[in-house]
């Protein structure tokens, strides 16, 4: 992976809730849990020396149930809650020494904030809620109209800019949210369980939106959420929180192959494989045969290696057809040569289909679906017995993909799945 | 027990006080009585010189504006049979008594209220005081304010503003404390000053309690138009006092009926205020 810029870097971030923080902060250090401090101190343990970097562009989710210190820890990193100890920076700039005047600077300039609530004013229209980061910092009216349209028309809510709030579906006010932190044009956007008031398939429409947005923005965005679907449907890394510790943070893959410890283990169990892993993940070697080759080669292959039909690629094993051995039976009789005898009618995938929809031609097709990369290069071929055997969480059954890391990223998953 | 403490002279203390206060604000009090005189005289001369038929269709075409069809109804009705009873310059008197009070109330109470929401020492602070104005009999603090400003209308003003002015502080602060913490922690998060925060968000959502708190004011202040009439100020209660006084049954009522409908058509009218502005 090529070197990244650092955004946004916390530094054993502590926020402890209640009267003898600083004892807490003590306690904390030497190793007491959240239970024992609170006993002790009676000060509630909001966040747990978090520690990490978010780089440039990513999405960084951070996950946990109600009650871990998640929203607690976003709200760190614009100060709309002090911490009580540790240090965040923004671009190199520690935003928790900050004075007033450049903390606000900082949070009109550089971050927004979309709320679980939406938080929108009910009082001012759509276009007015949207106009409001631009409108306290003073720009004039025609430029901030012209940018909170530009905004609203990014989240598809063009023509709604005169309705009031409660007239919105929640949605669509969300988008409103989203079109108001946008608005801003910050490089960080923090997203306080964004999606988690709406309906799961209003919520799946919002992700992809928003991956959608990020692929031609390339924010920093920080994400909170409780919903581990969510969380490795979007997230590019993500730290997962318990107690106001984070107890891992990797790559979506990461964390669900190798969990760190029990908590992260018992929290992803119950994940659905076929949302999680893609046609990389499961594909075999696919036995190819080149077309130059006559059909009594092909026919001689697919004995060998028992099977009935085989794919044909060219030299640079771009994928143009299937033959079976019944068909290179006879073109061998015939003198036919194989590309006389080839089935272009072929199923094939991306590699970052996800499995589950990819469920059906698997079911139907009657040879192995291929699997091909952008330029039709066959990567590999889908064997329903490999399937299955990695949705049971047969590890066997599923590819490592140490080699190519970067293939795992949630923009290019979000885009199969809306294909 | 009597034996264990002296008697805190109490009353002592406070004579004192207030002799101090009369003597060394003087001017103060003064200055304060000419304006508040000039203030209210003059709104009733001006109200006096619309005629009363004129006066009472602007009021009814406010009512149809602020409120509805029934209430302009009612205010027509209503204002003819007060004139019809010999009672419309007593209610000019009144109304101009009130509608200062009120005015005042304001100017005081919301920039107060404002203050209080915004810091919670200044709230621990007046808070008690609030309680003291609201409970404290009105006649106690007509005493003083005879002291300072001589009789007539101006001490009614005064005891009129000290209780109605709670009304207003109390539901600022509360409509502004009412505003959804997610909101203020989203114009926190787009980085508003305080001013900002105060003048794009919290007023204008803390506006439809505000005025219900401007509506309960006017309330008081009409309440205290009898007590006001007892240190000389002019208008309905005068007439309610001297009919108390002299023992009329039916002037009594007549001038309190007049009172009534005064109150009815102030109220319906400044509900509709905050009402409106809501919905729309």
């Amino acid at each position: 992976m090529k070197e990244r810029n650092i955004k946004i870097s916390v530094k054993d971030v502590t926020k402890i809730f209640g009267k003898n923080a600083k004892k807490a902060v003590q306690l904390l250090k030497e190793g007491k849990d959240k239970n024992e401090i609170l006993k002790k101190t009676g000060a509630t343990i909001g966040v747990n020396q978090a520690q990490f970097d978010v780089y440039e562009g990513e999405i960084f989710v951070i996950m946990g149930l109600s009650g871990s210190g998640k929203s607690t820890l976003v709200r760190t990193l614009n100060r709309l809650i002090n911490p009580t100890s540790g240090e965040v920076y923004i671009d190199g700039k520690e935003i928790t020494k900050m004075p007033k005047d450049q903390l606000r600077e900082t949070r009109r300039k550089k971050i927004s904030m979309v709320f679980q609530k939406f938080a929108l004013l009910p009082h001012r229209t759509i276009l007015e809620n949207t106009e409001y980061g631009l409108e306290v910092q003073g720009i004039d009216k025609v430029n901030r109209k012209e940018q909170a349209m530009a905004s609203l028309k990014l989240v598809g809510l063009e023509g709604y800019e005169n309705q009031l709030p409660n007239q919105l579906s929640g949605g669509m006010q969300q988008r409103v949210g989203l079109a108001r932190a946008l608005a801003n044009d910050t490089d960080i956007l923090l997203m306080d369980e964004a999606f988690s008031a709406l309906d799961p398939l209003i919520r799946k429409d919002m992700q992809d939106e928003l991956l959608d947005l990020q692929t031609s923005m390339s924010k920093t965005i920080v994400f909170i959420t409780h919903d581990l679907d969510e969380a490795l449907r979007i997230g590019d890394r993500i730290a997962l929180m318990k107690d106001g510790s984070i107890v891992q943070i990797g790559t979506p893959e990461e964390i669900l192959m190798n969990p760190s410890n029990q908590y992260v283990e018992r929290f992803v169990e119950d994940v659905d494989l076929s949302k999680v892993l893609t046609a990389n993940h499961v594909m075999k070697r696919a036995e190819t045969v080149q077309v130059d080759k006559g059909p009594r080669v092909a026919l001689q292959m697919m004995k060998k290696l028992g099977i009935s039909s085989i794919y044909v690629v060219d030299k640079r094993k771009t994928l143009l057809g299937a033959i079976t051995a019944a068909d290179a039976k006879e073109a061998a009789e015939t003198g036919k040569t194989l590309n006389e005898i080839l089935d272009m009618n072929i199923q094939k995938v991306g590699g970052e289909t996800l499995l589950t929809d990819l469920f059906d031609q698997v079911s139907t097709a009657t040879i192995p679906v291929a699997v091909v990369d952008v330029t039709n290069r066959i990567q590999g071929i889908l064997v329903r017995g490999a399937v299955i055997g990695a949705l049971a969480g047969n590890n066997d059954a599923i590819n490592d993909f140490e080699h190519n890391p970067t293939e795992f990223t949630s923009e290019k998953l979000s885009k199969e799945v809306q294909n | 027990m009597e034996g264990l403490l002296p008697k805190l002279p109490i009353a002592q203390w406070i004579d004192v006080f207030v002799d101090w206060l009369t003597v060394t604000f003087a001017v103060v009090f003064d200055g304060i009585t000419i304006a508040l005189e000039g203030i209210v005289e003059g709104m009733n001369s001006l109200l006096s010189f619309i005629p009363s038929y004129i006066f009472m269709i602007i009021l009814a075409l406010i009512a149809w504006k602020i409120a509805n069809k029934g209430i302009a109804l009612f205010t027509i009705i209503g204002l003819f049979l007060i004139d019809n009873i010999g009672y419309w310059s007593g209610m000019l008197q009144t109304l101009s008594l009130v509608v200062t009070a009120v005015i005042i109330s304001i100017l005081i109470g919301l920039p107060l209220g404002i203050w209080a929401s915004q810091k919670n020492a200044v709230r621990q602070v007046i808070t008690p005081m609030l309680d003291f104005m609201q409970t404290m009999p009105a006649f106690v603090y007509l005493i003083p304010a005879i002291f300072f400003f001589n009789i007539g209308v101006v001490p009614g003003v005064v005891a009129s503003v000290i209780f109605a002015v709670p009304p207003t502080i109390r539901l600022t602060i509360l409509g502004i404390k009412q505003v959804p913490a997610d909101i203020i922690e989203a114009t926190e998060a787009f980085g508003s000053t305080t001013g900002q925060r105060l003048f794009k968000v919290q007023l204008p959502l803390a506006m439809p309690t505000i005025m219900a708190g401007i509506n309960q004011s006017i309330m008081l202040a009409l309440s205290m138009v009898v007590i006001a009439s007892m240190v000389g100020a002019p208008g309905l209660g005068a007439d309610v006092y001297r009919a108390v006084t002299q023992i009329q049954i039916g002037k009594g009522f007549e001038a309190g009926l007049a009172i009534v409908v005064m109150a009815i058509i102030l109220d319906r009218i400044t509900q509709h205020i905050g009402v409106k502005k809501q919905k729309n």
